[in-house]
């Protein structure tokens, strides 16, 4: 830093304060009469802080009640998924300094899953969804005496959709999904697609077949909102596509 | 503070809302098709009956409503094709935003050729 040359007893590279208030749609199923209920907290946060660290101190030093998930909080257990300023993003890879500070945070939880409490919800229909389209590699034949080869291309082929962390924040970005929970969902489709375009696998028939299903790939209405949401930018959108093209030209 | 429990609205970029404008025209276009079956199908009840309720359509307001057909009609096709080519262009997921946009520059220019001249008819007399 250079400026400890001319102003030594600054402190070098401080890191800026400021208060932030987080808008948490709330709900609580004890209480007497369990209707969702928006709460407001101001807390001290840094320059580098993220939705997270503020959401954790309101947890631990105002309201220990605030109920969320998170396990890893850095982005790869898929645990915070919200909704931050209304769209859907990982609470733990949202910088507040990326967001409007002079408004309120307005955090809700993620929407067309079963609210459990403020903002967990169950997350057992997007599981199901995700166990229906078989996310495991199919291969027929004995079992291999040395590792199945596969060439750069082939991998390449779909390494995009190998990031996904079910995290189910395109899932429930998604409008069709929203009103009608039998639709599998992008996730699910983003893990088919994961392995349809494996080269290794066998599999891809079968999951077709199940894909191809009245609320399967075809209920996809390209409104983007899932690429837009996903934390680990998937073309949540594009492998959809994909997966829709493959049922027909894999048809004919 | 318990305020308004309702939730927000979320908050999608342009795919969510063509496709929030591709519905809403949808089912304009739906109704507009019915009554216009029922009204069409009167020239097999009576000529006189069906002239009747065509003349009735001659005013400011059905006019106006004429214009918010052509528009929806010209949106819903337009947006149409760009949908198909989302889905079943390699590279349409890609250029999804680009195409919106030639969708409503090509909408513009058709409505801007079409709404003075049905303007001048509805208003203008004949």
């Amino acid at each position: 830093m250079t400026a400890t040359t001319t102003s030594p007893a600054a402190s070098v590279g401080e890191v800026p304060s400021f208060d932030v208030t987080l808008r948490f749609r709330r709900f609580d199923p004890d209480a007497a009469n369990p209707e969702p209920f928006w709460q407001e907290f101001t807390v001290t946060a840094h320059g580098t802080d993220r939705v997270l660290d503020a959401m954790h101190k309101v947890k631990w030093e105002l309201d220990g009640t605030l109920t969320f998930r998170r396990s890893c909080a850095h982005g790869i257990c898929g645990s915070d998924a919200m909704r931050i300023n209304g769209r859907n993003r990982l609470a733990c890879k949202t910088l507040l300094k990326d967001l409007d500070l002079s408004k309120p945070i307005v955090i809700e939880p993620i929407k067309g899953l079963p609210v459990v409490k403020d903002l967990v919800v169950d997350m057992e229909p997007f599981f199901a969804s995700y166990r229906e389209v078989m996310p495991f590699l199919i291969a027929q034949g004995n079992t291999p005496s040395k590792e199945r080869r596969q060439s750069p291309e082939d991998r390449a082929r779909y390494d995009d959709t190998t990031k996904c962390i079910l995290c189910a924040a395109c899932t429930t970005s998604c409008p069709v999904f929203w009103t009608d929970g039998q639709y599998f969902g992008p996730a699910a489709i983003v893990n088919a697609h994961r392995f349809i375009f494996d080269s290794r696998d066998e599999g891809a028939a079968q999951r077709l077949e199940v894909l191809n299903d009245k609320e399967g790939v075809w209920r996809c209405r390209t409104t983007f909102n899932c690429t837009d949401a996903c934390p680990r930018g998937i073309e949540v959108t594009k492998a959809i596509a994909e997966v829709k093209r493959a049922m027909i030209t894999r048809a004919f | 503070m318990p305020e308004a429990p309702a939730g927000t609205l979320y908050r999608g970029r342009e795919g969510m809302w063509s496709w929030v404008a591709h519905r809403v025209t949808g089912f304009l276009i739906f109704f507009f098709l019915l009554v216009h079956v029922l009204d069409t199908s009167l020239v097999r009840v009576s000529p006189e009956a069906y002239n009747a309720v065509i003349g009735t359509y001659k005013n400011p307001i059905m006019g106006l409503g004429e214009a918010g057909l052509v528009a929806a009609v010209v949106f819903h096709a337009l947006n149409g094709v760009r949908i198909i080519l989302v889905d079943f262009w390699a590279k349409g997921v890609r250029y999804q935003r680009v195409m919106l946009w030639v969708v409503v520059g090509v909408f513009v220019v058709l409505m801007a050729g079409f709404l003075p001249v049905h303007l001048s008819h509805v208003f203008g007399g004949e």
